[in-house]
């Protein structure tokens, strides 16, 4: 019968909410207690740097090309002996969407995400990084990892002067 | 002639501190509802201004105040202006007639606890609520606006068909206590609550109470995911605070009224007749509170039937048997 039904369902709700008031709130009270985030958690981007201390960017701008909302830029430089590096680097939080996507196309490592998010501001324009405020004095996520010592420093002789290696084909030449 | 001076100083302080009262309960009664309303949900509710969120009310004040005063360009003007002052008008007004606790003797002085003890006081209490409507009439009409219009459409049917059950469960009140005067109706209760002599009376009239409150869950006036505010839609600032105002005192008026008529007003054993009048009061309104946690909103149809086809016959029928029985025992 739907009215017994009914009144039969009326009172269950009454002891559920009844009960609920004698409960712990599961609210986190954010200021004061801060909240348990998940391990992966993507936040604030750093730049991190190579168990030797240098500065693992290699400026190949995959970040840039992979940022969804263009956030990332940077200028390519290269050191004397061949290091190449960025001359300025910067990420536009204000655009960020933390979407972790540099991360992933980074083949150095160096750019990564931190569980970092208290980073509002009022001025929008103090939420453009520069490369000051990116790089941090730590590996993060992988300490041993280094590219150069994987890939070589890029060669700073001109070309055809090292040890047992011949001089550049001229290829605009026809002869063998 | 000294007298007399006493006599008007005391009911001045009686006005003004009934006024207080009443108005302080219905600004706390909202951080009470927000706050009750939380931990049901397992939430803390407003805790951030002053300790445990106890100077809320003021924020939400001072927030109400400052806000822009905005009038649609299509609204009518005066009746726009005028009706949320008549929603919290009508509903202070009706305090006037409850009597809160039993006569005081102070100063060789005859103090009633109540403003004014009219021999009519129940037919004024109806008369009021119903000239409640006209808040929610007139500023539904007047915002121009479809969502205020039908939520005032609503609320109007609304009020009709749960008015009539609410006036014919007190009619028993009244045979039973011989009076229509509220003062007369808490005396004749005095050994035992007529909630207990008349349970259906009692239950018609919390249900109708729920309908003219326009809470959960007969909110259907107001239903915020059906009609965005409903006939406070196009309301804002302080306006919009006196409409919310006046809901809040209103629930005061029928939790008193409840008490005044059912409950035994201020009799009960041990505490002082004005606390046991408080804590019936606040009883209620918990569980107002509670009952807006715990039920979803009725359909409209289902609140049409229930209302015609239920709580009417009932009532009438509860007029007949009370009426019989009365005679009976003559």
């Amino acid at each position: 019968m739907p009215l017994l039904r009914d009144i039969k369902g009326f009172f269950p709700p009454f002891w559920v909410t009844f009960r609920n008031m004698f409960r712990k709130p599961v609210t986190v009270q954010y200021p004061e207690q801060m909240p348990e985030l998940p391990e992966r958690y993507r936040a604030r981007l750093v730049l991190t740097r190579d168990p030797d201390g240098e500065e693992r960017c290699v400026a190949c701008h995959l970040c840039s090309g992979a940022c969804p909302v263009d956030c990332i830029s940077m200028q390519a430089a290269e050191a004397e002996d061949g290091r190449r590096y960025a001359s300025w680097f910067r990420i536009n939080f204000a655009r960020c969407i933390f979407c972790g996507l540099c991360t992933e196309a980074c083949p150095t490592l160096a750019i990564q995400v931190t569980s970092d998010f208290e980073i509002s501001k009022r001025d929008p324009l103090k939420l453009v990084y520069e490369k000051d405020d990116l790089l941090v004095d730590h590996c993060g996520h992988n300490d041993e990892y280094s590219f150069y010592r994987q890939a070589g420093i890029g060669v700073a002789a001109p070309r055809g002067t090292n040890p047992s290696e011949s001089a550049p084909v001229d290829v605009k030449d026809l002869l063998p | 002639m000294v007298d007399q001076f006493v006599m008007l100083a005391l009911i001045l302080i009686k006005l003004v501190l009934v006024f207080a009262v009443v108005l302080s309960m219905a600004a706390y009664l909202v951080l009470a509802e927000r706050k009750i309303l939380a931990r049901m949900q397992l939430r803390y509710g407003p805790n951030r201004a002053g300790p445990g969120g106890m100077i809320q009310p003021m924020a939400d004040l001072i927030k109400l105040l400052t806000k822009e005063d905005f009038i649609p360009a299509t609204a009518d003007r005066g009746l726009f202006l005028i009706a949320p002052g008549l929603s919290a008008l009508t509903a202070l007004l009706t305090f006037a007639v409850i009597p809160f606790g039993p006569t005081l003797e102070i100063f060789d002085q005859k103090l009633p606890l109540v403003i004014c003890d009219l021999n009519i006081g129940l037919l004024y209490f109806l008369a009021l609520s119903s000239l409640a409507g006209y808040g929610l009439a007139l500023g539904g009409w007047a915002s121009n606006s479809k969502y205020s219009l039908l939520g005032s459409i609503r609320g109007l049917s609304q009020l009709i068909s749960y008015e009539l059950a609410m006036g014919l469960s007190v009619v028993p009140v009244v045979m039973m206590a011989k009076s229509f005067s509220l003062t007369a109706i808490v005396m004749a209760q005095e050994t035992i609550p007529f909630a207990l002599l008349n349970p259906p009376a009692f239950l018609i009239f919390l249900i109708s109470i729920f309908a003219e409150s326009k809470r959960i869950p007969f909110d259907l006036p107001e239903a915020e995911n059906e009609l965005v505010g409903g006939f406070h839609t196009e309301y804002s600032g302080m306006r919009f605070g006196l409409f919310f105002v006046g809901e809040y005192i209103n629930l005061v008026i029928l939790s008193s009224m409840l008490t005044v008529l059912f409950l035994g007003g201020w009799h009960g054993p041990w505490l002082p007749g004005i606390v046991w009048f408080m804590v019936k009061v606040l009883a209620i309104c918990f569980f107002f509170i509670w009952v807006r946690g715990s039920l979803p909103r009725l359909r409209y149809d289902q609140l049409m039937n229930f209302g015609w086809k239920v709580l009417m016959p009932l009532a009438l029928l509860n007029v007949l048997v009370t009426g019989a029985i009365l005679l009976g025992m003559g």
